[in-house]
């Protein structure tokens, strides 16, 4: 499972649970806005390996039809998938404002 | 069946009925023998749980969250700077609404270092969300090991539990006690089940992070699960009775309180002395009575008021201090007269801090004392050596 | 309310005394209360140690440790001292494991029976003896406790002790 945002803007008593627990992948903000460098996949070059996935400390990375995915609503720009990946699949990008 | 245990181990042998899955514990005098008792029931087969022995009391409270958080009934046990060193502990607990059950041996906090029992350390720790009971005896401590699972584990109540047990005067001292058989004990007690925990089937965020924007209600809820354990009390001691036969009176229990004019209110042990003062007293025409406290959480605010309303004055005995300002037995109190609006005078009696004996004499004088009027908190017994 | 004060070393077992009689007495039945308890601290060995048996009709609310007396029982000759005589209610009695009589306590030479049975402490003898002395408690009811609370292979020894204790005491 990934975790998704949900449509929702404000918050009610009964929309939070009684215990600190609830269905997993529930998010409700983006939380990538301090990204200064993102990560680029070359597709072409990527075999679908999950070196980046099993150490993404974000969670955010998937693998799509045999090739990563990042998603970037939550991916924080850390770099760990471009320096794990060991055939240069990922490239860090300038964050484009 | 009776048998002739000290309150440490008529403790465990209530929780050997609980059937607990998960143990996590660190010794610590007056506590050790619950614990003790316990690996070796776990060792010899009478009891299927896992026992876990830990390295300190912050990780035995942080394994029984984990293994609670994993849906398993859970036991733990500690006592004075142990508490206080699982104090971050609590918060977790209470907050993620797990229905641990602890144990607290009740002992003096350091400095000066000191193993003997007063209150002061689990009514520092009044405010981390957890119901706080308070045994007089053996048989009220194996009892309540029984149904603190029962109120805690409640859907809507899902609160950890705090059992207290004076230290050394109820820990170490034998006496006989009806130890329940286990059918009995398992038709009073039913399994545990819960959403709380991991599940892999559906997974969950769980023990997460919540901004301002919400963390209030989190709070709130929990305020409100704590308010609702009073019904819960109320009903697991309807249901006892039935099963066990034996009576319990919910978060007070009142001694000749009805016409009494000067009304002792205190909790633990101390009120076995004091009730037998008020017999005493009332043999000599005097009238007085006696409030004992069998919860500090949730606070019987409404009941306090009810057995002390037609009362000329009020004295409360503890042992605890919230030094700078009075004992915190005595400002809920006050606090629960004012709220019903009685305005009669209350006395706060300040005794047995490091164990030290509080005696007849003691007891004589705090009434007394009531009766005249006097300094809003006393220390008793700071004259000396008698 | 009967209330009897052991004064022991520690190792010599003056607790499991004061434990075995509260046991013996309280499981006489509806009507029989008692408490347990040792004088609360570290242990050592060798220190002199109390222990404390409160027994009464009536559940027993005062947990304090005992101030006034029935009987006091001294495991060890060299821990009696005259000041015991206030901690005595009136009429109230000192018995002492010695072979010395004295006109403020009652003389037992536990050690001889101990010594007779092979028994390395003295507990039981003297817990023989404060039954023989006074009737807080008869033989069939500390048999029945040393049952339920000795490990069986002492069992045998230890009631003998309490019989030969109080056979010593009524000749």
């Amino acid at each position: 499972m990934r975790p998704y945002l949900r449509e929702k803007t404000s918050f009610g008593f009964a929309d939070v649970p009684e215990a600190t627990c609830y269905e997993a992948g529930y998010l409700v903000t983006k939380n990538a806005g301090w990204r200064s460098i993102r990560p680029v996949i070359d597709a072409q070059r990527c075999v679908g390996c999950y070196q980046c996935y099993l150490y993404c400390p974000d969670g955010v990375i998937r693998i799509e039809d045999g090739k990563a995915v990042v998603d970037l609503d939550f991916c924080k720009g850390c770099g760990i998938c471009q320096k794990t990946c060991r055939i240069g699949a990922i490239e860090m990008e300038a964050e484009r404002k | 069946m009776k048998q002739y245990l000290s309150g440490d181990e008529a403790f465990a042998a209530g929780i050997r009925l609980a059937r607990p899955e998960v143990i996590s514990a660190y010794p610590i005098t007056p506590q050790t023998i619950v614990v003790e008792r316990l690996s070796d029931m776990v060792e010899d087969g009478s009891l299927d749980a896992e026992f876990i022995h830990v390295e300190s009391e912050h990780s035995a409270l942080s394994c029984a969250i984990g293994a609670s958080a994993a849906g398993v009934r859970t036991f733990t046990a500690t006592s004075s700077q142990g508490l206080l060193y699982m104090a971050e502990g609590l918060v977790y607990a209470s907050g993620g609404r797990f229905p641990i059950v602890m144990m607290n041996a009740n002992r003096s906090t350091a400095l000066p270092w000191n193993i003997y029992g007063d209150q002061r350390d689990s009514l520092a720790l009044l405010d981390t969300g957890w119901i706080q009971a308070y045994a007089q005896d053996a048989q009220e401590a194996l009892d309540l090991a029984l149904m603190s699972y029962y109120i805690a584990e409640k859907e809507d109540v899902s609160t950890p539990f705090m059992v207290n047990l004076d230290g050394f005067i109820l820990t170490h001292t034998y006496e006989e006690v009806d130890v329940p058989e286990q059918a009995d004990a398992d038709a009073f007690l039913p399994r545990y089940e819960t959403e709380n925990c991991f599940d892999l089937e559906h997974p969950k965020n769980m023990a997460f992070s919540a901004g301002p924007d919400t963390n209030y209600i989190f709070k709130y809820k929990e305020h409100a699960a704590l308010l609702r354990a009073v019904p819960a009390i109320y009903e697991a001691e309807a249901r006892f009775a039935k099963i066990f036969g034996r009576r319990y009176t919910g978060l007070i229990e009142t001694y000749r309180t009805e016409d009494a004019d000067q009304i002792l209110i205190t909790l633990g042990t101390i009120a076995g002395l004091s009730r037998e003062i008020a017999d005493e007293l009332r043999a000599q025409g005097k009238k007085v009575g006696v409030v004992r406290i069998r919860y500090m959480r949730p606070f019987p605010t409404q009941e306090i008021a009810d057995a002390v309303k037609g009362a000329k004055a009020v004295a409360v005995l503890e042992k605890d201090i919230s030094f700078g300002a009075a004992g915190t037995v005595f400002t809920n109190v006050t606090s629960a007269l004012q709220a019903a609006g009685i305005g009669i005078p209350a006395y706060n009696f300040i005794g047995g801090l490091g164990g030290r004996n509080i005696s007849h004499k003691d007891i004589e004088q705090i009434f007394a004392l009531t009766e005249r009027g006097t300094e809003r908190v006393t220390f008793i017994g700071l004259e000396g050596e008698r | 309310m009967k209330e009897i004060l052991w004064l022991g070393r520690g190792g010599q077992g003056a607790f499991t005394a004061a434990k075995l009689l509260g046991a013996a007495y309280a499981a006489k039945g509806e009507v029989a209360y008692s408490l347990a308890f040792p004088s609360f601290g570290p242990e050592r060995r060798g220190a002199p140690v109390r222990a404390f048996t409160k027994l009464d009709s009536k559940p027993i609310l005062d947990r304090s440790e005992t101030v006034l007396a029935d009987y006091i029982v001294i495991l060890d000759e060299t821990l009696y001292a005259p000041s015991l005589q206030d901690g005595l209610k009136q009429g109230g009695k000192i018995i002492v494991n010695t072979k010395k009589e004295g006109p403020d306590w009652t003389a037992f030479d536990g050690d001889a029976i101990a010594k007779e049975l092979r028994l390395p402490v003295v507990n039981t003898v003297m817990l023989g003896a404060l039954s023989g002395v006074s009737d807080v408690v008869g033989i069939k009811d500390l048999e029945a406790a040393i049952d339920a609370h000795l490990a069986p292979r002492i069992r045998e020894k230890n009631r003998l002790a309490i019989a030969r204790a109080i056979e010593e005491v009524r000749r």
